[in-house]
C-alpha cells in the first residue's frame, strides 16, 4: 500500500469515472452535464498517463492524453455554445423540459 | 485551498531528490519529482489523489451548479498535481493552461449566460438517485475488484519522464496525422461555436 503503482492510479481513475457518470446521470443543469463530461475525460487521462509511466514506458500515453485535453477544450465550446441556444429558446437551462419532440 | 496543500506536498518532497549529479537543465529528462517506492511519493499521492476524490464527490452532491464548477477546478487542480508526481510535467503544466486556464473559463462563461434565479434548485427525483447510485457504486466496486486482483505483468522501472522536446518530436513524426487533424478540427469547433452562439439579428434575418 505504500509503494504507489500502477493499481492505485487506475483505481482513482475508476472512482473519479463513476464520480462522472452519476453526475451525468443526476444532474438536471445542462453545464453540470458537461462537467461530469470532463470527469470522465480526467478520469481516462489518468489512466492513459499511468499506463504510460507504470507499465509500457513510452510516449504514446501522454501523447494520447494531449490530444484527449485538446479534445475536451474543444468539445466543451461547442457544447456551451450549444447550451447558450438552449437557453435562448426555452427560457431554461433544466434538460427536462427539452421535451418537445417526445411523445 | 487543498490545490494548495497538496501543490506543498508536492514541493516539500521534491527538493530533497532533486539534487541530481551533474544534469545539464539544457535537455535533461524529466526527472522524478520523488523518489519511486518512498514515503514522500505514498504521501504525496494520498493527499492529492484523496483531494481529487473528494472534489469529484463534491461535484456530485453540489446542488449549486457554481460550487459544482469550483469543486470541478479543485479535482483539474489535483489531476495537475498528479501529473506531475508521475513525470508527465508538460502535460500537467497543459493540463493547467487549457484545461483550468481555458476549458473551466469556458464553462463558467456558460453558466453566467445561462443562469437562473439563485433560488431555483433542479433536483432529480429520488429513484432516478437511487438507480444511478445502485449501478455507479456497482460499477466502481466491480472496477476496484478486477484493477486490484490483475496481474499487470512486469513494470517498467525507468525512473525518467519525457522532455518537452521529446514530445514535440514525437508530435511531427510520429503523430503528424492527428496533430494536423486535431488542428482542423479546433478550426471547426471555433467556426461552429462562433456560429451557434451569434447574436440574433432583429427581424428574423438568420
Amino acid at each position: 500500500m505504500l509503494t504507489i503503482g500502477l493499481t492505485h492510479y487506475l483505481v482513482l481513475a475508476a472512482f473519479m469515472f463513476c464520480c462522472g457518470i452519476f453526475v451525468m446521470t443526476i444532474k438536471r443543469n445542462a453545464v453540470g452535464i458537461l462537467i461530469g463530461v470532463e470527469l470522465v475525460l480526467n478520469a481516462a487521462n489518468i489512466n492513459l498517463v499511468a499506463f504510460s509511466r507504470y507499465q509500457v514506458g513510452n510516449i504514446d500515453g501522454q501523447m494520447a492524453a494531449l490530444f484527449v485535453i485538446v479534445l475536451a477544450a474543444a468539445e466543451a465550446a461547442v457544447a456551451i455554445a450549444i447550451f447558450v441556444n438552449y437557453y435562448n429558446n426555452l427560457a431554461t437551462i433544466d434538460v427536462d423540459r427539452g421535451d418537445s419532440l417526445s411523445g | 485551498m487543498v490545490f494548495v496543500a497538496g501543490l506543498l506536498t508536492v514541493g516539500w518532497a521534491g527538493p530533497a531528490f532533486a539534487q541530481q549529479a551533474g544534469d545539464d537543465s539544457s535537455c535533461a529528462a524529466d526527472k522524478l519529482v520523488t523518489e519511486p517506492g518512498s514515503m514522500a511519493e505514498a504521501v504525496a499521492f494520498y493527499v492529492v489523489g484523496g483531494a481529487a476524490a473528494l472534489a469529484a464527490l463534491g461535484c456530485v452532491f453540489s446542488v449549486s451548479i457554481v460550487r459544482m464548477a469550483m469543486c470541478l477546478f479543485g479535482t483539474l487542480g489535483c489531476v495537475a498535481i498528479l501529473y506531475f508526481l508521475m513525470a508527465a510535467s508538460f502535460l500537467g503544466a497543459i493540463q493547467l493552461i487549457v484545461y483550468v486556464g481555458g476549458t473551466l473559463v469556458v464553462i463558467i462563461f456558460g453558466i453566467m449566460l445561462t443562469s437562473t434565479s439563485p433560488w431555483v434548485r433542479y433536483l432529480p427525483r429520488r429513484i432516478e438517485v437511487v438507480a444511478g447510485a445502485v449501478v455507479c457504486l456497482t460499477l466502481f466496486g466491480a472496477l476496484a475488484a478486477v484493477l486490484a486482483n490483475t496481474d499487470w505483468g512486469p513494470a517498467w522501472p525507468g525512473v525518467e519522464g519525457f522532455t518537452v522536446g521529446q514530445i514535440g518530436e514525437a508530435l511531427l513524426t510520429t503523430y503528424l496525422v492527428p496533430f494536423e487533424l486535431a488542428s482542423v478540427l479546433l478550426l471547426a469547433a471555433m467556426v461552429g461555436a462562433a456560429y451557434l452562439a451569434r447574436a440574433e439579428r432583429r427581424g428574423g434575418d438568420k
